[in-house]
């Protein structure tokens, strides 16, 4: 089950209860901190799960173009002006990236009017239906119901390809939703069966990351792991198809679940799939994130969801710097080969500006993680 | 017959049937095209239409829907809130510690200027009154007076300032209460609550309660205070909620064709139930026997006594004058049920509740 993680036997057992009941907060458990210099080689990488808002002037000029209804939202097929502004917008977002210093650079997906379900949305096989809530948001996207086989689409892999273009040779890392997270946002009329859907959506997923362009790392975003948690049987089908995506691409892979902590065994499944992190959602939970990590130990690599994707509180580069030493803390080793820092969430919750300021700190805490620990 | 003192305050000298069914709206109406073109005119910094002439605009708006309300026939009128923008935002640029960042997305194209606390929300100049004043001046029916509750402008906005959401809520249950006060001293006797945020996130009905222990606090019985919350899954804050400190609930039902009714027969429902009997979502005007209809299914639930007769929701959505005939047909529905009522021509049977055992 924990295969060969940096964590396996490291624990002492008695630690875990205690420190899965202790529920200390953030400021009590940074002044516990203990020094880690010099026994890690971490790399640590500054990044994000994409799905940005857009700059104020595209939200004004693409009302313009698109209209507010439901049958305005995007199509796969826009026309020249709608493409030209989500080109411009798209430059923008690349260039605060690269500006703010991320390790990372994302293609924003400002085109994803429908959040994660957005690759089924502009399906050809898939027909939009009424506008739904996005899980425990006060927003909504349009239900996708899959009529027919889920063939190749290739949308998302020409928005990298454009975005490749931009990055001017900065390392390129794809976003797409989960299999389990896009299946749970969907609705099928076509498969028939939960079990097959899963596969097909796993299968489709994959078609599109073959034809990605060369990227160095690829996120999927994973949050119904947690909100919608997998029942016995269901879980290890999840963690098999995500095993299924990460399988097609030659980069490396980030399955971030968010908004609280993996049930348990959802977790101890998902560390079978053939992937290098797993995010954790240390905004929304500490204690169970932690205990997972404890008990069960993690993948080589780690992604570390400590800004709030979700908030205009723009933390201090600081205080996300003493959040990854705590995280070491609770766990007493520190060799993870690489060490994500992300937010917790996508960005898109928030205004444009804060927006921006958060990735400047989260490429600050990086920078300042790396010299804390030579 | 039975009465019900606190809802009686607002039947009319004149009222032509032995039984009330008070009918009023939930608050929104649609802005007349020509108040958003003077909006555009007075946020255009190129353009000479200036502060004072909004503002006699935005009278003269109030002015025309609370009379269009009281053409409908509507026994307790508002103003259509021609002056608010937007629910939260409203509220917010009048609360010290509240700042704006810009808009966010909620769906498609369609954003909101969500704003942040970032200190201490304080309590600055009056929200309401002069609202209130304005719309009591305007005419001669009871006005009633639509607030966004505390929960929903905590749960809307971001919290910068507070440990958590719910100690945000109670703040601004604090200055919600200071309002009522002041709206009171002018003269409000109706005041409505508006808690939409609960409709998404029904298991904190708890923290909704203990704010509205905080909203009414030394506000006098008399005063009614209703409690808004739109369509959820009502099954789980029923009957939490009859525990509320509020006279009235106001639900929308006509929305899901009354599928949800069941939840409030049992057990009994101990309030004044104002049922939305019209859909807001719906561009088209229902007919008079269809929202009779409807009106006779809060029969099921309530006596005619504890019964208020309001649409779904704030119709500000709609055309304006679907808006209008779905008033006036509500309007008339009541009075055709309460004459029917007087005749004994109406047998509702309402379900026994469930004896409390063991």
């Amino acid at each position: 089950m924990c295969r060969g993680s940096p964590l396996e036997g490291a624990l002492d057992p008695g630690r875990v209860g205690q420190n899965y009941c202790g529920a200390l907060t953030w400021m009590e458990n940074i002044k516990r901190r203990y020094s880690l210099a010099g026994v890690t080689m971490t790399e640590y990488v500054s990044t994000t799960p994409g799905l940005f808002p857009l700059p104020d002037w595209a939200k004004d000029d693409l009302s313009d173009l698109k209209g507010h209804q439901k049958h305005d939202l995007i199509s796969g097929d826009e026309d020249e002006a709608i493409t030209a502004a989500y080109e411009e917008a798209r430059e923008d977002v690349i260039d605060v990236q690269q500006s703010a210093g991320l390790d990372r650079v994302v293609e924003g997906q400002l085109r994803w009017d429908d959040m994660l379900a957005h690759p089924l949305a502009v399906h050809d096989a898939v027909e939009t239906r009424g506008i739904v809530r996005y899980y425990d948001n006060n927003n909504f996207y349009r239900e996708p119901v899959v009529s027919g086989d889920l063939e190749f689409s290739g949308d998302v892999a020409s928005e990298l390809e454009t975005a490749a273009e931009l990055a001017d040779g900065d390392d390129l890392q794809a976003v797409l939703p989960g299999p389990y997270s896009l299946a749970d946002l969907a609705t099928d009329e076509h498969y028939g069966d939960d079990a097959e859907f899963l596969g097909a959506v796993a299968e489709f997923l994959a078609g599109e990351v073959d034809a990605f362009p060369d990227v160095e790392t690829l996120f999927l975003l994973e949050p119904s792991l947690v909100e919608e948690p997998p029942e016995d049987g269901e879980d290890e089908r999840a963690s098999e198809a995500i095993d299924r995506v990460a399988s097609a691409i030659d980069a490396d892979v980030v399955v971030q679940p968010y908004w609280g902590a993996l049930e348990e065994k959802v977790y101890a499944h998902l560390l079978d799939a053939d992937i290098d992190a797993v995010g954790f959602d240390f905004v929304a939970n500490q204690d169970d994130n932690i205990y997972n990590l404890q008990e069960y130990g993690a993948t080589g690599d780690i992604s570390l969801g400590l800004a709030d994707g979700q908030n205009t509180l723009v933390e201090d580069p600081e205080a996300i710097r003493d959040r990854v030493d705590w995280v070491a803390d609770q766990l007493q080793v520190t060799e993870f080969e690489t060490t994500y820092l992300t937010t917790n969430t996508e960005t898109f919750y928030l205004p444009y500006g804060k927006y921006v300021e958060k990735l400047e700190v989260l490429a600050e805490a990086a920078d300042l993680a790396e010299v804390t620990a030579p | 017959m039975s009465t019900n003192e606190n809802k009686d305050q607002f039947r009319p000298d004149d009222h032509a049937n032995d039984h009330f069914l008070l009918t009023t709206v939930v608050g929104s109406y649609p802005k007349p095209k020509w108040l958003n073109r003077a909006k555009e005119l007075y946020q255009d910094p190129d353009h000479g239409f200036d502060e004072d002439d909004y503002q006699e605009a935005k009278d003269d708006a109030s002015r025309l829907i609370t009379n269009e309300h009281e053409r409908a026939g509507l026994d307790v009128v508002v103003d259509g809130e021609m002056r608010r923008n937007e629910m939260v935002e409203f509220f917010a640029h009048r609360i010290e510690g509240y700042e704006f960042n810009g808009p966010v997305k909620v769906w498609g194209h369609n954003y909101f200027d969500k704003p942040s606390v970032v200190s201490e929300v304080e309590y600055d100049e009056s929200w309401l009154v002069d609202e209130y004043e304005f719309t009591a001046d305007a005419s001669d029916r009871p006005v009633k007076v639509p607030i966004t509750g505390p929960y929903t402008l905590a749960n809307w906005s971001f919290n910068e300032a507070y440990d958590d959401d719910d100690e945000l809520t109670l703040e601004l249950a604090d200055l919600v209460n200071e309002e009522i006060e002041k709206l009171v001293d002018a003269g409000a006797r109706y005041i409505q609550i508006d808690e939409p945020a609960l409709a998404t996130t029904p298991d904190d009905h708890a923290i909704v309660g203990e704010a509205l222990e905080h909203i009414v606090e030394d506000i006098d019985e008399d005063v009614r205070i209703g409690l808004h919350v739109c369509y959820g899954d009502y099954s789980r804050i029923y009957p939490e909620i009859l525990e509320f400190p509020v006279d009235e609930f106001d639900l929308e039902l006509a929305n899901g064709d009354y599928d949800q009714l069941d939840v409030f027969k049992d057990p009994e429902f101990s309030k004044d139930l104002a049922l939305g009997v019209t859909d807001a979502h719906v561009a088209e005007v229902e007919s008079v026997e269809q929202i009779e209809e409807n009106i006779k299914k809060g029969l099921e639930v309530v006596p005619p006594e504890q019964l208020v007769v309001s649409p779904d929701c704030g119709v500000k959505l709609l055309p304006r004058e679907v808006a209008y005939g779905k008033m006036a047909n509500m309007v008339e529905a009541a009075r055709n049920v309460e004459a029917d009522l007087d005749e004994g021509n109406i047998d509702v049977e309402r379900g026994a509740p469930t004896p409390a055992d063991d």
